[in-house]
């Protein structure tokens, strides 16, 4: 949705001033031709981030009259629901579920990249049953997060497999320490695959010729990848890890299944909102919902201009001279992949 | 549009009839529920495939009154989800609800029910009467307790009669029993008792039981909090003396219901408290079960003498946005009667609410845990009655699994309680 626009950009200013009337004809029918996609994507992306940000400006429901009934209507409160977030115990419970989704994004995205390189290398490479383990690899992105959660319950249970193994009586779901190590495994099993898919695309685009020449002028095989390899997949990795990143400050429905709500190891930032929710507290869940999603652009943002992750493919695009305009076009575009997390809170 | 108005003009008469019955109080309730015609009933999925038939039974009989069942989710906490969404849309697609017990007073505080005059429900006397509590809300009526269910306490009667001790009835009892049983050879490595005590509402339901059977509430009758007492205290120590002695295993913090029957099943455990469907399941003798036939069930034991029970179940209301709500309170009591009570229960083997049944003859042959259930039940609690009982349940649990798991101190527990309770049941 966000490349449409740009190309339009591009060629006007590029042909702006020879042919004006031409162009003006194009930009009305482009117009005309767009809008039913722009009052869709208003309809399902804007109005339900306008109304989460609203909702979360009010309260509702939380007085009793003097029969007992919930007083009805719900009232204006400013930014109490955010100051509610980070003040009284409730901030100490936000402060730990906002460690624990850093925690689990940059422990879980970390090993996740290492393992996805490692996996898409390995899929790369011609061997007899290849094909086999390619499907190995890809059989855990396939299957439903909730579906595997349900899963590693099972492995990780008192009796289960994962206690066998070890010979241990480690009783993995409950709180603790023990249970923060259940998801990291748990997630990278699931998406490791997910950054090895990608990269693997970015592998087969790199032509055979550079390895051939490398080979010749005598390179090792950690040369190889260091000035070659790398290079050339970065573009396919960052977006990768983008999203795994983007996808693991949401996390829920892992540590919800796995090892259950309420658990202060586990608890994360969309668990928050989703309890508020659970108890009909509309209000504050949008506020929660709202914290969580700055928190996601914030970090996008930050990741996207540390190291220039190609988001929207702009960069294959981009002319020489052009870098500063492409480099705002791409953080313009930058919210568009959280806007799913305002709609998932403000939905309930 | 049109929904939209027949919505309104639906909630201006509900609204009307709300006022007759507060002003009106039992006897004034009339105009409340008005109406007849085709209605809905909402419930949860119906696993043994016997609801259509309750259905069909009052189908047949009402021809222009037809029932339509909509199916829920499985889930108790997707069901409540739906249905109070539902009331939030002012949606009349829901005429009858099949609540959880412990919903009522949230949704009758939210006016998301109706209130039911206690004379349009003939039958309500000879319902077990901590049933009939767990349907109110401020003293006033608001559903129809359908289903019941109790506590049990499953014992290995095989090691029992070996050892040459009875049933315990107190939790002393209980222990003495273990030792004797334990110093057998068969006995070797079984650990004395479990529930379930993993963070969710079982723990809820297993924390209430121990503190309610040592003389405590968590609730007082002026729906007060007064869980900072020594009796509750009493209760908790009980729990946190059986795993810090070792005489409830380890594991048993990550049971729920299921992981604490298999452990029986597997033979692990002498005793358990679990609810009445673990009967069926543990006498199979199709090689699942290595206890068919070696266990006995008995009330669950307290301090002092015989335990107190949380109560479950299911009660149906109406929905406050309902059409028809005349048919729905009829329907209800057809489903409330005797009649359908026994036909359900020798269908789904659910626990009913109809006193008289737990001693029919023909059921006590069938379902022999009838007698120590009605035990169960007749002593039995309702878990708090509070408008807040998502927030509530999750304080409790908080500071039980405190308690038991991270080795906080009982009384410090009870009392953060107490003051967490403060605050979310303001009255």
């Amino acid at each position: 949705m966000s490349e449409s626009a740009p190309v339009n950009n591009r060629t006007e200013s590029k042909a702006g001033k020879r042919v004006t009337s031409f162009n003006e004809g194009t930009g009305r029918l482009a117009a005309i031709l767009l809008s039913p996609t722009l009052i869709v994507l208003a309809l399902v992306v804007l109005y339900p981030i306008v109304s989460a940000l609203r909702e979360s400006l009010y309260t509702s429901g939380q007085r009793l009259d003097a029969n007992g009934f919930i007083v009805k209507g719900s009232t204006f409160v400013g930014l109490d629901n955010y100051s509610a977030i980070f003040h009284g115990d409730t901030a100490d419970r936000f402060w730990t579920a906002f460690y624990n989704t850093t925690f689990f994004t940059v422990v879980c995205v970390v090993l996740e990249t290492v393992l996805g390189v490692a996996m898409a290398l390995i899929m790369h490479k011609a061997f007899r049953g290849r094909s086999v383990v390619r499907a190995a690899i890809l059989v855990p992105w396939a299957i439903p997060t909730v579906v595997s959660a349900l899963l590693w319950k099972w492995i990780f249970q008192a009796d289960g497999i994962a206690n066998t193994l070890l010979g241990s009586q480690i009783l993995w779901s409950t709180d603790g320490w023990q249970a923060k190590l259940s998801i990291i495994v748990a997630d990278t099993w699931k998406t490791a695959p997910f950054i090895g898919l990608l990269v693997l695309a970015g592998l087969q685009t790199i032509p055979a010729e550079v390895y051939e020449a490398a080979k010749v002028d005598g390179a090792s095989v950690l040369q190889t990848f260091r000035r070659i390899t790398l290079p050339l997949v970065k573009p396919a990795l960052l977006v990768a890890v983008l999203f795994r990143i983007l996808d693991t400050l949401r996390i829920f429905d892992l540590p919800f299944v796995l090892v259950g709500p309420h658990k202060p190891s586990v608890e994360t930032l969309s668990m928050l909102g989703y309890d508020e929710a659970f108890n009909t507290r509309y209000g504050p869940a949008a506020a929660y919902a709202t914290v969580l999603f700055v928190y996601v652009a914030a970090v996008a943002y930050v990741f996207v201009k540390l190291l220039g992750a190609d988001v929207i493919g702009e960069a294959r695009a981009k002319k020489p001279g052009g870098g500063g305009r492409a480099q705002r076009k791409r953080d313009a575009a930058l919210p568009a992949p959280a806007v799913g997390v305002t709609s998932v809170g403000g939905g309930m | 549009m049109a929904l939209g108005v027949a919505g309104s003009l639906v909630l201006l008469a509900s609204a009307c009839g709300g006022d007759d019955g507060s002003s009106g109080g039992s006897s004034g309730g009339a105009g409340a529920l008005e109406g007849r015609g085709p209605i809905t009933f909402a419930t949860g999925k119906d696993t043994s495939g016997f609801l259509p038939k309750q259905v069909a039974a009052w189908n047949s009989q009402h021809p222009t009154e037809k029932v339509e069942i909509k199916e829920l989710p499985e889930d108790a906490d997707a069901q409540r989800q739906q249905m109070v969404q539902n009331a939030q849309n002012k949606s009349d697609a829901f005429s009858v609800l099949n609540m959880d017990v412990v919903w009522t007073s949230e949704f009758a505080a939210n006016q998301w029910i109706t209130q039911i005059p206690e004379d349009k429900v003939p039958d309500l006397g000879k319902l077990i009467p901590a049933t009939v509590e767990t349907a109110k809300y401020r003293d006033k009526l608001y559903a129809v307790p359908i289903t019941s269910d109790g506590g049990l306490l499953y014992y290995r009667s095989d090691l029992l009669t070996k050892a040459g001790v009875e049933a315990p009835k107190t939790w002393d009892e209980m222990l003495a029993a273990c030792l004797k049983v334990q110093a057998l050879p068969e006995a070797k490595g079984m650990s004395c008792y479990a529930g379930q005590f993993e963070k969710y509402e079982g723990l809820t339901v297993n924390f209430s039981e121990a503190i309610n059977s040592a003389g405590g509430v968590i609730v007082d009758k002026d729906g007060k909090p007064n869980v900072d007492t020594p009796e509750a205290l009493a209760g908790l120590q009980e729990l946190t003396k059986g795993f810090s002695t070792g005489a409830i295993p380890k594991a048993a913090v990550t049971y729920k219901e299921e992981e604490s029957r298999r452990a029986f099943q597997e033979g692990k455990l002498l005793f358990l408290r679990n609810w009445p469907y673990v009967y069926a399941l543990a006498g199979k003798t199709d090689g699942s079960s290595k206890i068919a036939g070696k266990f006995g069930v008995a009330p669950l034991p307290g301090k002092t003498g015989p335990g107190v029970s949380s109560l479950g179940g299911h009660d149906y209301a109406i929905s406050q946005f309902a059409k028809n709500k005349a048919t729905a309170v009829d329907f209800i009591n057809f489903m409330a009667s005797e009649e359908r009570q026994k036909a359900n229960i020798q269908g789904t083997s659910q626990a009913p609410t109809y006193a008289s049944l737990y001693d029919d003859p023909e059921l006590t042959k069938a379902f022999p845990y009838l007698a120590p259930l009605k035990a169960s039940i007749l002593g039995a609690q309702p878990r708090p009655r509070v408008v807040k009982y998502g927030d509530v349940t999750a304080a409790i649990q908080t500071a039980a699994y405190d308690a038991l798991k991270n080795g906080k101190d009982p009384k410090q527990a009870l009392s953060e309680l107490q003051t967490k309770l403060s605050t979310l049941i303001t009255q």
